[in-house]
């Protein structure tokens, strides 16, 4: 019982880290039609300078990764718009040189990093609490955990009121279901891709330094590993779909989490699941036909 | 704005390849006037409000907005200049209420979509608009319903309120009654016709002749690519040419 309930706790708080990363790709993909493979280098950029600033601000301490989560946010944010504004939109409408792009940004930043920060992995130090466990119900539930489950939520609540309560958010969505009509009616969706670039990088941003809380350490190629499961997580949420990814992250990471408990096939797993899903239901779980 | 009619297209042809799809296509509408286009399937009449509203650049020729050369505008600057347009098949967005597919429209016009920090409120500009749009089509009842789970006739009904809220000059109409239930048809000429009677200035493709000729104040015949005929309903059905193209054997 106690096994159980710690792996499907641990399950969640990598789901909340999937979700972080999914989020965007999903949104970017229902609205601009691009799937974006440099998605996993804002988040691995984010995570080294979130902790290049958080540990200069206190190494170890609750104010250094606070400040650290901050800055991934922002990182997370400018580059993502940047890259938006400078790669993705004087190709419009242009699909795949989008997506090569983004393939050659995503290749090409990995090596940047690797230069910059070297290829091994680095060991960063966290607070105290995250490196403790709590009880519940007989189960050693590692705490930082409970900070990546904390922020995935806040981060899901945060995009639903936006898209739900602001005009942009109702452009998007709008989008989302039929770009076309959307320019009919006089509104330039452009500003809206690079608002929605800019959401998608902030949530890979945080993820980023959440992911070195996780891992414990940062690395080039953090955002590499991490994007494929996001990519899979997209893929079986529906593409274009919040909610879906949202519930998508969970369910793989705990299927993900028991299969490697119990025979250590976890990463089989998931592709196993991708596949059940493409062939039962390639829209996905909340998937929208596309006309 | 310059002064000149409401729509000019002067010799919009459009060559895909070595097919041609339009060739040499010139007229006139006049403000406030309806003007029906019809004419076989494959005549280039879809081709044509493509071409109007921007998301088909022509080969040759151009269209102009009251007297602006809007050819080589992009679709949603020919939409801020007051061109206003539905589509064949539903053009709604089934995931937002009635009341939000009106907002986004009107959005477009009000410019709220410009500002990403504005929280919109149930009562702002854009909210009553969309409240008015939609009693106007006799959909006041259906504010919160979503767009999706409408009849056939209300979409369409909504895609009308959808275009008022751009408060458009020239509305472009594909096909308003595809597909609409007969039970639902009168409600809908309705809608048109006070749309035109309001003062606006309308084209309409529509297979249905019955409806078509009764709106209508001219009709423009499309074949084979080229304009036909263009002149009053009684005319244009009298024309032989028109006959023997629109109506083959029966000539």
């Amino acid at each position: 019982m106690s096994i159980l309930v710690l792996l499907l706790i641990t399950g969640v708080g990598l789901g909340a880290l999937y979700f972080l990363v999914a989020s965007g790709l999903s949104l970017i993909y229902g609205l601009m039609g691009v799937l974006n493979f440099a998605h996993g280098s804002f988040l691995t950029l984010a995570g080294f300078i979130g902790w290049e600033v958080g540990r200069r601000v206190g190494d170890g301490t609750w104010g250094g990764l606070l400040v650290g989560m901050l800055v991934g946010v922002v990182v997370g944010a400018l580059v993502a718009a940047l890259t938006e504004l400078v790669f993705i939109r004087p190709l419009y409408e242009r699909h795949i040189e989008q997506v090569l792009v983004t393939v050659g940004l995503g290749l090409a930043s990995v090596a940047l990093f690797e230069g910059i920060w070297g290829t091994d992995p680095i060991q960063i130090r966290l607070p105290a609490w995250l490196g403790e466990t709590t009880d519940v119900l007989g189960a050693n539930i590692p705490n930082d955990r409970w900070l990546l489950i904390g922020c995935a939520i806040l981060v899901l609540a945060l995009i639903v009121l936006f898209l739900q309560r602001t005009s942009y958010g109702l452009v998007i969505r709008a989008g989302v279901e039929n770009r076309t009509m959307v320019t009919a009616l006089g509104i330039d969706v452009r500003r809206a891709f690079t608002i929605v670039f800019a959401i998608g990088g902030a949530a890979a941003g945080l993820g980023g330094v959440l992911a070195s809380v996780y891992y414990g350490q940062v690395s080039a190629h953090q955002g590499t590993s991490l994007l494929i499961f996001a990519f899979i997580v997209t893929v079986i949420g529906g593409l274009g779909s919040l909610t879906g990814a949202a519930i998508a992250s969970v369910l793989v990471a705990v299927i993900q989490q028991l299969a490697n408990f119990y025979g250590g096939w976890g990463d089989f797993a998931v592709v196993l699941a991708l596949a059940l899903v493409l062939l039962f239901r390639p829209t996905g779980l909340m998937g929208k036909v596309k006309h | 704005m310059a002064s000149g009619p409401a729509l000019q297209l002067a010799g919009v042809g459009l060559q895909i390849g070595g097919a041609r799809i339009l060739h040499d296509v010139s007229f006139e509408v006049e403000k406030a006037e309806m003007v029906g286009v019809i004419g076989p399937n494959g005549a280039g009449k879809t081709t044509l409000f493509n071409i109007i509203s921007g998301i088909v650049l022509p080969t040759s020729g151009s269209v102009s907005l009251a007297g602006e050369d809007v050819t080589a505008r992009a679709v949603h600057q020919r939409a801020r200049v007051g061109l206003g347009r539905t589509f064949q098949t539903s053009s709604v967005f089934p995931g937002l209420t009635a009341a939000e597919n009106v907002r986004l429209a009107a959005q477009s016009r009000i410019g709220g979509a410009t500002s990403p920090w504005r929280f919109p409120r149930a009562d702002d500009e854009a909210a009553g608009v969309a409240r008015r749009c939609l009693e106007e089509v006799g959909l006041a009842h259906h504010l919160d319903t979503g767009a999706g789970v409408l009849s056939h006739g209300d979409k369409r009904k909504l895609e009308i309120a959808m275009l008022l809220a751009t408060e458009p000059e020239v509305v472009l109409l594909d096909e308003p009654m595809a597909g609409v239930g007969s039970g639902d048809v009168a409600g809908l000429v309705e809608v048109i016709r006070r749309l035109h009677a309001s003062g606006r200035t309308v084209l309409m493709v529509e297979h249905h002749m019955e409806v078509l000729l009764g709106l209508v104040d001219r009709v423009a015949v499309m074949h084979h690519g080229e304009l036909l005929a263009i002149d009053s309903p009684k005319a244009v059905m009298a024309d032989p040419a028109v006959q023997q193209a629109y109506l083959g054997a029966t000539a």
